[in-house]
């Protein structure tokens, strides 16, 4: 039985938009009844973006554009994730950093959250110590992470709440090129951004939360908003927060400025590093395709 | 209104059925067609929301095309008024404008203007990213960028003096003494005027935020390094008094100093022409002051200015006055006297003038009567039942 599935042009961060096509004889979605027509139409007229029209079946109708452009841009969008540490992030930092930076200290054993329990050691004088083996392993993943997404050119968000850090996460920010959010969380600004800012907004493809709570000590609105839009987040989670909804939590102290400034600088160091490698395989791509 | 919806999408459903029997020429044995059966849908779907689409909005070209074809009017009407159009001016325009188009609207708005397109299309901001969808400014996703941008830059200001500070005391240079900004004679920036500056708006806690930080600069010892920075956020206050147009002091043939003045009361009007080196007459009309004025009270009004300056017998005054009553005529020359006098007086005694109220006009006028009230605030007898 063919069915075929419509799925909207998406914009994803490998600007790849692959539109697949509805052709159901019973549409029983009413409501989508005119956005499959609409979307038809726009395919029929011909696509100005490279997309594959697919069935069941996998027969496909049109073809993409010349093959060995695609193929290097492929190359270079996909080899790094063959990789497991493409970038050498592991070289950043060590255990002993850490230390150094105080990462391992929590609050205090009343403030603790239930579900940091697994990242605890446990506590010293009623202050909370996190595993410092657990963060490393943590933090490489989301340095990892966000070195895929910076090389790919994804939007990078740090989002954080603490006035103290605020204007050092605003400068990291803008000495990486990326985008800073360290005020005011307005209501809508992720699920309602065609009217917050203006329609056609690109939303950031990674949150960085540099500390999860707000000043009331409540979770950071942008994490429930972020899983809402589908926007994977990556946060330093201290022993007073939740990690649930965070996609790449990293259990570590946030309110040290030795821990913060160690963070801003890995963060920087692994966008930079990413950034330069892509602009080095496009300039050798440039070169190859020429020679 | 049913009819027309379902007639709309009959034919886009007949395009498509067309269409899908061109395409997919091998599975029209499999792919059936699709029914054309009688959607209704009511017309309000089909109209568009005007208001949610917003404030209209020009393209640049648009923008472009009426500049040019506004240079070309304004030379065509130069043309039309015999005048050159190279030195042609706005307000040559808006002069040519109202002779050629006379209009008798009351709202000065309704009537014919030709104004460049700046000033008629309202201002839009431009797209504020790049091809990729990258945004340009690291803050825009804070929704108030240039706002937030101008509290990251006083704050970057603040930390810069602090390690100023710290290493003048590690040098032991440290002094509280140092060079302070003069703030006297000047004010913050209005919330209107930074919101104009930053093209945002931004609201009255945004704006009492920024002013704390200003202060916060200013309260540091060495706040004199970015004193720059913080007088473009002050607007210079305009002494009060120089506002005043001061009659020129003019001669007449003997050598004697004389100056001319006006002045208006409620609907007086009156003309003084104060002589120097003269004995204290005052002549009103062609009569002496006392015929023209028998109430006590409005020689006082007359002499006020010059007994308050102390140039009692110094002057001999000559003036004219005509309307409204003998009160209001008082008053008139009054305010004529004192402006005469203030080209024989110096600068502070200009300002004592202003502050005793002598240069001000006093602007109240007869109320008018209202309907359904005896008088401007009498009212009818109220009757309880």
């Amino acid at each position: 039985m063919q069915c075929y599935g419509f799925i909207g042009l998406k914009h994803t961060i490998t600007h790849n938009a692959a539109l697949f096509l509805t052709l159901s004889g019973r549409s029983s979605k009413g409501n989508m009844a005119a956005g499959v027509l609409t979307g038809v139409r726009q395919v029929l007229r011909g696509p100005r973006l490279v997309s594959a029209v697919f069935s069941c079946h996998g027969q496909t109708f049109s073809s993409a554009a010349a093959a060995p452009d695609t193929a290097a841009a492929e190359k270079i969008l996909n080899f790094p994730l063959t990789q497991p540490d493409y970038f050498r992030l592991s070289e950043l930092f060590t255990l002993k950093d850490l230390f150094e930076a105080r990462v391992h200290l929590g609050h205090k054993k009343g403030c603790r959250h239930r579900l940091m329990e697994p990242y605890l050691f446990g506590s010293r004088l009623d202050t909370d110590i996190i595993d410092l083996e657990q963060t490393a392993e943590h933090l490489q993943r989301a340095l990892n992470f966000t070195a895929h997404v910076a090389y790919r050119g994804g939007i990078i968000l740090f989002v954080s709440r603490r006035r103290q850090f605020g204007h050092l996460i605003e400068t990291t920010a803008r000495e990486c090129g990326e985008y800073a959010h360290t005020r005011y969380w307005k209501g809508g600004l992720l699920t309602n951004a065609s009217i917050q800012y203006s329609p056609g907004v690109r939303l950031p493809d990674l949150i960085l939360f540099f500390s999860t709570l707000n000043n009331v000590f409540q979770q950071h609105v942008g994490i429930r908003d972020a899983a809402k839009m589908n926007i994977p987040t990556v946060g330093i989670v201290d022993s007073n927060c939740n990690p649930s909804l965070i996609t790449y939590p990293v259990p570590g102290n946030d309110d040290t400025p030795v821990a913060m400034e160690m963070y801003c600088r890995l963060f920087k160091m692994t966008i930079n590093r990413a950034k330069d490698k892509r602009r080095q395989m496009e300039l050798l791509k440039g070169i190859s395709a020429s020679v | 209104m049913a009819a027309s919806g379902c007639r709309g999408v009959r034919s886009i459903l007949w395009k498509y059925g067309s269409y899908g029997k061109n395409l997919f020429v091998s599975r029209s044995k499999m792919v059936p067609q699709l029914p054309l059966r009688q959607i209704y849908v009511a017309s309000s779907l089909w109209k568009k929301n005007l208001a949610a689409a917003g404030p209209q909005k020009f393209t640049q070209e648009f923008i472009d095309k009426q500049v040019e074809e506004f240079e070309v009017g304004k030379r065509h009407l130069a043309n039309m008024m015999g005048e050159d159009p190279e030195t042609f001016t706005q307000e040559d325009i808006d002069r040519s404008i109202a002779y050629l188009f006379p209009s008798g609207l009351f709202e000065k708005r309704a009537r014919p203007v030709m104004k460049h397109p700046e000033e008629i299309f309202p201002k839009q901001t431009a797209i504020q990213w790049d091809a990729e969808g990258r945004p340009f400014h690291f803050l825009f996703y804070t929704g108030k960028q240039s706002y937030y941008s101008l509290l990251h830059d006083v704050y970057e200001k603040i930390l810069a003096i602090e390690r100023h500070q710290d290493k003048m005391r590690n040098k032991g240079l440290f002094t509280s003494d140092t060079k302070q900004i003069l703030l006297t004679g000047s004010r913050w920036l209005l919330k209107e005027e930074i919101e104009e500056n930053l093209v945002e708006n931004i609201s009255v806690q945004d704006y009492m935020r920024l002013i704390q930080l200003m202060e916060l600069l200013l309260s540091m010892p060495y706040c004199s390094l970015e004193e720059e920075f913080i007088l473009k956020f002050r607007k210079q206050l305009e002494v009060q008094s120089s506002k005043y147009e001061i009659p020129a002091l003019q001669y007449d043939p003997q050598g004697v100093a004389f100056s001319v003045a006006d002045g208006r009361r409620k609907s007086a009007k009156a003309s003084i022409t104060l002589r120097d080196s003269g004995s204290g007459n005052i002549t009103i009309n062609g009569r002496n002051y006392l015929h023209y004025f028998p109430v006590l009270q409005n020689r006082e009004q007359l002499m006020f200015p010059l007994l308050f300056v102390g140039m009692m017998g110094r002057f001999d005054i000559e003036g004219s006055v005509e309307g409204s009553g003998h009160s209001a005529q008082a008053g008139a020359l009054r305010l004529a006297i004192s402006r005469a006098l203030l080209s024989f007086v110096s600068e502070g005694e200009v300002e004592k003038m202003r502050q005793a109220g002598l240069l001000t006009a006093d602007p109240r006028i007869r109320e008018r009567k209202k309907p359904g009230q005896e008088g401007a605030r009498k009212k009818f007898t109220w009757k309880k039942r």
